[in-house]
């Protein structure tokens, strides 16, 4: 293609990309380098119902002159990336001088709200993505090769979860799993203990999160796995058949290399979305055993007092570990670009 | 807390006084109200647009998430809402953010007749005019309470007790209820807790927070020994899971708001020995303290900043009518603790008002508050399942709050 055909070609999503990605993401960066001013704090006298009080309030006329001279605000660089509530550089320092051993060094880590959110993303993204790109293909073999007359029904079936919004779908599940609910009920007396509550412990309330995530997204891997698979070459299945190939050697060695380059998208794509698992911690009310980064944004934003740079910092952490994350799929689709 | 205001407010609240209406219909002007949706504040709003007269114009958006959009809706020129229906906490984003209006001049030309005890005046300029006040105050079950032969409980202590007792008799497992959701609620029971317990929530005059002390550990101590007697799952319960648990007839004491308490005595939701045994009673002290481990809430109406002074006018007006006695009629009477002249208690309101006789702190209206109160809710978790000390979820708590601070501005 021409230079010049090329870039008329691109100009349209090149500008739609630039207006809707890259702009609002340097507005994030933006913000997550500039905080508010100090406050001017001014002695007042409140009174009320309840009677009156002598508290504290913010000084507006002083408060509008700072806006005025700086509107975007103070200038701290880095230093929100750095606070305790994200990086927690000195605070980390701190806890490696005293710590006695690396295992109290990773407990008392956790105890920090950066860590303790990036450890539950990681362990979610690492056992959800896997687990939905197995169940995914091993749905997809069992549709295809289901009669022809029920595919239909069972693909709409087998869709449902990702159809349902996820607040929803996991509100269901939540009120399932009550100690009063169906699960709930069912696990007790499974186990024979009274007391369990899957809410109540965090590895149950982790398990059940993870659970949740594949129900959720493993009909994305079956349906692009599914549509893969109608174009497996049907002469070489069958050459594998006369040569007395299994059935499971025909998936092995035949289906499975045909798929690898879905694989690497359906990975893609999963380890992006369950990087950023949010729905199910809020509809679970799990913030007492499992918090993640988009859950830390969420709750920044939703306090009485918003605390923008904290989330725009939070926020440009996450774009950071998704591109770490993504790095080696990445270079590695790169590499096989080139080589051809 | 003065023995003077207390009386003061006990005797507002029992005098009928004189009616005195605001001018409606309003003529000119717009109306945009945005505020909590429950019954009290949906009857104040029909009432406001209903005093809007022909060619003005009046909405009102009533919402749960009204908190997340009313600093937003009031930041723009002319602003979107023209009033934010809002309580003693929540009024300080909109103060911090500077968005509201001083109402002063308003009184003097339209509102001669409300009476003081509604006004809200921060640094001698009156912001917000309060119409309803709510508290947590104890549920009890008389039933149960009757079966293990004990008075109704005054003190967290007491409570402790009955639990065990009626434990150990088999009536109920979990016997206790509470929101104790972590975050937003969890923090407010600390708050209740520490207050009850004499606690000061930061050094005196300034924003540095000094929690980490001997009352902070008694009122995690007594967070956590409360939590004991609950349902395992009360880590999720927030007042409407807690609210079911009691008309479920699972729990038989709980710390409940005043204004939730009337859907726990209707015949709605539970079966007849339920509802019938619900009763409400004072808010508890702790630790031998006279000032109940409770917060005293407002709920009012403030007028936007950045509007034409007509719509403030017009927005003033319908308001102020929407909280004179004309709102008071045998449907709404019962919907809240109303600050109006001529309002009558009805037994589920006893709660609240016994909380304002007893010198009940009120939540304190501080501008870095909201940060405080979003660093305890995500703290107190870890604590009470178990994973640390008190003493380091108290400093969990004092550094999440600083970093916030300090990200602020309130702190250097």
């Amino acid at each position: 293609m021409k230079h010049k055909s090329f870039f008329w070609f691109v100009l349209p999503s090149s500008i739609a990309m630039l207006l809707f990605i890259f702009f609002p993401i340097l507005s994030v960066l933006l913000q997550s380098v500039f905080t508010e001013h100090e406050q001017v704090i001014k002695e007042v006298r409140n009174c009320g119902p309840f009677g009156c009080q002598t508290t504290t309030s913010i000084d507006q006329e002083a408060t509008a002159a700072l806006r005025e001279a700086e509107p975007l605000g103070r200038f701290v660089g880095l230093g929100v990336y750095f606070d305790r509530g994200h990086l927690a550089l000195s605070e980390v320092a701190q806890l490696w001088r005293e710590s006695a051993g690396l295992g109290a060094f990773f407990d008392r880590l956790l105890n920090l709200p950066f860590y303790k959110a990036i450890a539950f993303t990681l362990t979610y993204t690492f056992v959800v993505t896997p687990l939905t790109i197995v169940l995914g293909f091993v749905i997809a073999v069992a549709v295809n090769s289901a009669a022809r007359a029920i595919r239909g029904p069972l693909i709409f079936v087998s869709l449902l979860p990702f159809i349902i919004t996820p607040l929803v779908g996991s509100l269901v599940l939540f009120w399932m799993l009550d100690a009063r609910g169906i699960i709930g009920s069912a696990m007790q007396v499974l186990a024979d203990d009274p007391d369990l509550s899957v809410k109540a412990s965090t590895p149950l309330m982790w398990t059940m999160l993870m659970v949740y995530g594949v129900w959720h997204s493993a009909p994305f891997a079956f349906i692009v796995y599914y549509a893969g698979l109608q174009t497996v070459n049907q002469d070489t299945l069958e050459a594998a058949m006369v040569d007395g190939a299994s059935r499971w050697e025909r998936i092995r060695y035949v289906v499975i290399p045909h798929l690898l380059p879905i694989t690497t998208f359906i990975a893609l794509i999963q380890l992006m979305d369950n990087f950023r698992v949010f729905e199910p911690i809020v509809s679970f009310s799990a913030q007492a055993h499992a918090t993640s980064l988009s859950w830390a944004i969420y709750n920044d934003l939703s306090g009485e007092t918003r605390q923008l740079s904290s989330a725009a910092a939070t926020s440009f952490l996450t774009i950071i570990g998704v591109a770490i994350l993504l790095s080696p799929v990445i270079v590695r689709t790169y590499r096989d670009f080139t080589r051809k | 807390m003065s023995f003077m205001k207390t009386t003061a407010l006990a005797s507002v609240l029992a005098v009928t006084g004189t009616a005195v209406l605001a001018d409606c219909p309003v003529t000119e002007g717009r109306l945009s109200l945005v505020g909590n949706e429950f019954p009290a504040i949906q009857s104040v709003a029909a009432l406001a647009q209903e005093c809007m007269g022909e060619g003005t114009e009046a909405s009102a958006n009533l919402t749960a998430d009204h908190q997340k959009i009313n600093v937003a809706g009031m930041s723009g020129n002319p602003a979107e809402y023209t009033s934010a229906i809002i309580a003693n906490s929540s009024i300080v984003a909109l103060i911090n953010e500077d968005v509201i209006r001083p109402l002063d001049d308003l009184i003097a030309e339209y509102g001669q007749d409300i009476p003081d005890l509604q006004k809200i005046t921060i640094d001698g300029q009156v912001m917000a005019i309060a119409f309803m006040a709510n508290a947590q105050t104890l549920v009890y079950r008389a039933d149960v309470l009757e079966q293990i032969g004990v008075d109704v409980p005054e003190t967290y202590e007491e409570v402790l007790e009955a639990a065990e007792m009626i434990r150990e008799q088999g009536i109920m497992e979990n016997p206790l209820g509470g929101a104790y959701a972590a975050g937003w609620n969890l923090a407010e029971e600390f708050v209740n807790m520490y207050l009850g317990h004499g606690g000061q929530f930061y050094e005196a005059g300034t924003p540095q927070v000094a929690i980490n002390n001997e009352a902070g550990v008694k009122t995690l101590e007594m967070l956590k020994a409360l939590s004991e007697y609950m349902n395992p799952d009360y880590l999720t319960h927030d007042s409407n899971a807690t609210s079911a648990e009691w008309e479920a007839g699972n729990v038989a004491l709980m710390n409940m708001w005043g204004s939730r308490s009337g859907v726990l005595m209707d015949e709605e939701g539970s079966e007849p020995q339920v509802y019938e045994n619900t009763k409400v009673a004072p808010p508890l002290t702790v630790d031998g303290g006279d000032i109940p481990a409770s917060t005293l809430w407002w709920d009012g109406w403030t007028v936007a900043k950045n509007i034409s002074d007509e719509d403030a006018a017009a927005t003033f007006q319908a308001l102020a009518h929407a909280t004179s006695p004309a709102l008071l009629n045998d449907k709404t009477m019962g919907e809240a603790v109303w600050l109006i002249d001529g309002y009558e208690p009805a037994p589920v309101n006893e709660g609240v008002l016994a909380a304002t006789r007893m010198g009940t702190q009120p939540y304190p209206m501080l501008p870095y508050q909201g940060l405080l109160h979003t660093a305890l809710g995500d703290n107190i978790a870890d604590y009470l399942q178990g994973n640390e000390t008190a003493e380091q979820a108290l400093s969990d708590i004092e550094a999440a709050y600083t970093a916030a601070a300090q990200e602020k501005g309130f702190l250097n």
